[in-house]
């Protein structure tokens, strides 16, 4: 029997271990976070959720047989809070026959003592671990009640805890709209959504061959239905607008927002000042390419893993699914895992997954043609405004040195300013740090904020023990 | 395009050389193909250090270099302003510890040897040792203070001797690979030709770290500089709790070895922006950048025995490069006997970044016969290519 590894349990890799299990192979699933379900279905209570979780969380049904099935299978091991630390692509990590990839894993409390430490190996490899949402900075985005849309809608599914009495949401992308109504639901008055592309642009991405987004249809009627039903009637949704400061004496008390140009500039005299006690900013996401890079995976110009129709990337017997290929939403995550565990398994996609995925990566594109980071949002920057918050570093810092070094690429700036180097890595700031210096993988391969060798925190205890090789673990 | 003198890398070495040439008038052009001070230079430390290094050639080198940082620190903040970020200079000092009874005798016994050379170096009770750096590990068997030890922030320090360059005169090229020579009738070289563009030249000087190798045959020569693997450890911020250069006796076994396998040694010490650095092993696997977990954790180890309370910290990320090794343990710095035009500056291995400053007036001084700017006064016979510790390592002797 074939054995696979899935890394990440979020949509994409629930579907995978599935899919490789039903095609025979033995699966280990392993995940960070202490429950399955990822980005999507990851914050739910503990206990059975009420009627209500389900109408909150979209295709709820979806999510419980999937994880009963996980749960529920011998030939599945399941590991949760289980932190893949490092890839080792050396000779050492080869093991006959499979991908010549071996995961470092850490088993436990993420900040905890003495984890359990695991070398995994198997036949077939499966990349899932998704991707991070996007906040481009904007003066005053560090002030207490400004939130990541991701953070905010963590907050109201899983905690039902409500960011505020009464807030925005602004940024760009499909996914506002869910944002906002998972606030809504939590007792926020939401008074108004800010997408940063305007008409003509949305229309780019959304409107050429209809027939096309029609094989989507469930994603397409999902959105449609945020829109023309929840919001329509109950909050403005306002095009070529964005949130471009927030102001207020130790928290957010109003926010300003401004008329975007084509290219996401702010149009002056448009501005308009809101008074609010929260603001959710969301602008698209970030791959966590750390381990595809680790794994050897090459990166589309895109910045994306690079992937057939099977998943399969430029390195054998590794697959990759869900949001490091492309950011299509959750049923994208799905289909991809599907086919991505039965290829791994040696098994045959369905020919069903292998056209829905071609719609899905189709929706893929019209997202990022529609909603995608134009670069005028940069003029609404000042130079106090801190752009790499775990090293607080300002934009002003950072031009100064970019001008004093003559420089444009991103390793010399980084040691110059301090930017990215922080306890997030680059994690948040380090798109927005290329994008502000000039930075351009395509130039070098080292001038990315992409790759991080070590792809979580270790604590030098931990790694001492390492030092003498453990046997060799077989997933 | 046209230049007195052609160097090719960016790094910190071809920074110095092209300023002290910038500084004697000389028309230069720095060529690199890609960004300077983002190879060798960024994938290190910055320590300066005397301590590691026996009495010889380079421990002078060293002295010199030790001696004219704070100087040359002065002259880049003096010239480049407030604009320009610090390089973090600081003389903080080294203290090497021996942890075993078998490493406390050769410790103290190398030590009095270099204080013999010139180097100022006191032995430390473990009383003395303690209050200087309080976690360190009380078991220490031997320990001696290095107070000439001192760092700098590696890249800082590049961009400023580059920006310095360019006030100079210099001109710089980045994303320009040189591809090769041209020679005249007699066969001296009188330029370089890159990816795009042809530029004539008195004199080409090879500073392109471990990639000289490599240069060097693209231009019809040789030069027996070869990558030696490192890598760092960096934890998250904390609180300052190691004040010195701290590492333990075995460093000085590794950097003079030239044993392929992995050696590794920790050298640990805190930095401007709160993290501390823990470096770093060494291997001879060529260019092979791959991630190794066994190398990561004999670092870790090693630096657990000087540091026990490192234990709980964590390491947030890890990076390295390759040292441009020589076979001998020294640089080369000085005119190919073989190839008249061709210079080198390069193969510091583990010290490019403390020796950069002495390299460049050295250079100068050997290209421009300019008494050197800050004074210095070492024979550059030791760095010639044609030593004799060179010539089996030569494909031409
Ligand atoms: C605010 C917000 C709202 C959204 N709303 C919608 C919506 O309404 N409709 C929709 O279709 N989509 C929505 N999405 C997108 C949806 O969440 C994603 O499409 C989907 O979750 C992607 O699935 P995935 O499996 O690729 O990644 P994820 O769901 O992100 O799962 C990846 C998993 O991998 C784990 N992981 C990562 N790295 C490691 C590692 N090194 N070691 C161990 N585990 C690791 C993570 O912990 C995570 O659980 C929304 C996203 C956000 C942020
Ligand atoms: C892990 C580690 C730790 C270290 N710690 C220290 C320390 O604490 N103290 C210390 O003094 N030293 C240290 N070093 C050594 C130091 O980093 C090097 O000696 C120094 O950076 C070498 O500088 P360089 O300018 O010669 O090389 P580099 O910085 O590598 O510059 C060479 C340049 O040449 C360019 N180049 C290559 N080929 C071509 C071509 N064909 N055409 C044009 N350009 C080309 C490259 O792009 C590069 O920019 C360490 C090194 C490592 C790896």
């Amino acid at each position: 029997m074939s054995s696979v590894l899935v890394i990440g349990a979020g949509p994409a890799g629930l579907a995978a271990a599935v899919a490789a299990r039903d095609a025979g192979a033995r699966v280990t699933l392993l995940d960070s976070g202490d429950g399955l379900g990822g980005q999507y279905w990851r914050h739910l209570p503990p206990q059975r959720p009420s009627r209500r979780e389900a109408r909150l969380h979209h295709g709820w049904s979806a999510f419980e047989r999937l994880q009963g099935r996980v749960r529920g299978d011998d030939g599945i091991e399941v590991l949760t809070e289980a932190q893949v630390w490092a890839i080792e692509t050396a000779a050492a990590a080869r093991s006959a026959g499979g991908p010549a990839i071996a995961a470092r894993v850490l088993i436990g409390p993420s900040d905890a003592a003495g984890r359990e430490s695991r070398r995994l190996t198997a036949d077939a490899v499966v990349l899932a671990p998704g991707a991070h949402d996007r906040t481009l900075p904007f003066p005053g985005w560090h002030l207490p009640g400004v939130f990541s849309a991701g953070a905010a809608q963590a907050l109201a599914k899983g905690e039902r805890i409500a960011v505020g009495r009464k807030a925005v949401v602004a940024g760009a992308g499909p996914f506002l709209l869910p944002v906002a109504q998972s606030l809504t639901s939590a007792g926020t008055d939401v008074i108004g959504v800010y997408e940063a592309s305007r008409l003509p642009t949305l229309a780019r991405g959304w409107l050429p061959h209809p027939q096309r987004l029609l094989r989507t249809a469930h994603k397409g009627l999902e959105l449609a239905g945020y829109a023309a039903h929840h919001l329509a009637r109950r909050v403005p949704y306002r095009l070529g607008r964005a949130v471009v400061e927030a102001r207020g004496d130790g928290r957010v008390e109003e926010v300003v927002t401004a008329r975007l140009d084509a290219d996401w500039a702010p149009i002056p005299g448009t501005e308009r000042t809101v008074a609010v006690d929260a603001v959710c900013v969301s602008h698209g996401f970030t791959p966590r390419l750390e381990l595809p890079i680790a794994a050897g995976c090459a990166i589309g110009p895109d910045r994306f893993v690079l992937v057939d129709a099977d998943q399969r990337t430029s390195v054998g017997g590794v697959y990759a699914a869900g949001e490091i290929t492309g950011i299509g939403g959750v049923d994208a995550a799905l289909v991809e895992g599907r086919i991505a565990g039965r290829r791994a398994a040696g098994g045959e996609a369905p020919r069903a997954d292998l056209r829905l995925r071609r719609a899905t990566t189709d929706l893929a594109r019209r997202i990022e043609t529609a909603h995608g980071i134009r670069s005028g949002w940069t003029s609404w920057l000042r130079g106090d405004t801190v752009v790499c918050r775990c090293e607080e570093v300002p934009y002003g810092r950072l031009r100064a040195a970019a001008a004093a070094t003559e420089q444009t690429a991103l390793r010399s700036l980084k040691l110059t300013t301090r930017a990215g180097l922080g306890i997030c890595q680059a994690r948040m700031c380090g798109r927005t740090v290329e994008e502000l210096t000039g930075a351009d993988p395509s130039r070098s391969a080292t001038d990315t904020s992409d790759r991080r060798p070590l792809a979580a925190p270790i604590r030098l205890g931990d790694l001492a023990e390492l030092a003498t090789p453990p046997n060799g673990d077989s997933a | 395009m046209r230049a007195d003198v052609v160097v090719i890398g960016a790094g910190i070495i071809g920074a110095a050389c092209a300023r002290a040439l910038a500084r004697e008038g000389r028309r230069v052009v720095v060529v690199d193909r890609g960004a300077p001070a983002s190879a060798t230079t960024a994938r290190g430390e910055g320590n300066l250090l005397v301590s590691d290094k026996a009495p010889g050639p380079e421990l002078d080198l060293a002295l010199e270099a030790a001696a004219q940082w704070p100087l040359l620190a002065a002259e880049l903040a003096a010239e480049l302003g407030d604009a320009f970020p610090p390089i973090e200079y600081e003389r903080k000092g080294g203290i090497v510890v021996a942890l075993t009874e078998a490493g406390a005798g050769p410790l103290r016994a190398f030590a009095r040897s270099q204080a013999a050379a010139g180097v100022e170096a006191r032995d430390l009770t473990a009383a003395e040792a303690l209050a200087l750096e309080p976690d360190l590990n009380p078991a220490l068997t031997a320990a001696v203070h290095y107070p000439q030890d001192a760092q700098v922030q590696p890249v800082i320090a590049a961009e400023a001797l580059l920006a310095s360059a360019r006030r100079a005169g210099a001109r710089v090229l980045t994303d320009a690979a040189v591809v090769g020579a041209f020679r005249d009738a007699t066969g001296r070289v009188t330029g370089v030709r890159t990816d795009s563009t042809r530029i004539d030249a008195d004199a080409v000087v090879v500073a392109a770290g471990p990639w000289s190798g490599a240069v060097a045959a693209a231009l019809g020569a040789d030069v027996p500089v070869r990558p030696r693997r490192g890598t760092v450890l960096v934890t998250a911020r904390m609180r300052q709790r190691v004040f010195h250069k701290v590492y333990d006796g075995d460093y000085f076994g590794a950097t003079q070895s030239a044993d392929a396998a992995l050696q590794t040694s920790s050298v640990v010490e805190s930095t401007p922006g709160g993290t501390v650095l823990i470096g770093s092993s060494r291997q001879q696997i060529g260019f092979d950048d791959r991630l190794d977990v066994a190398v990561l954790a004999q670092v870790a180890q090693k630096a657990l025995r000087l540091f026990p309370f490192l234990e709980t910290v964590p390491v947030i990320r890890s990076y390295g490069g390759f040292r441009p090794y020589m076979p001998d343990h020294l640089p080369v710095v000085g005119e190919d006997h073989r190839h008249p035009g061709l210079w080198y500056a390069t193969g510091h291995e583990g010290a490019g970044i403390g020796l950069a400053g002495v390299t460049g007036a050295l250079l100068s001084a050997q290209l421009t016969g300019a008494e050197p700017a800050l004074g210095s006064v070492i024979d550059p016979g030791p760095f010639q290519l044609s030593r004799p510790s060179l010539a089996p390592h030569l494909e031409v002797p």
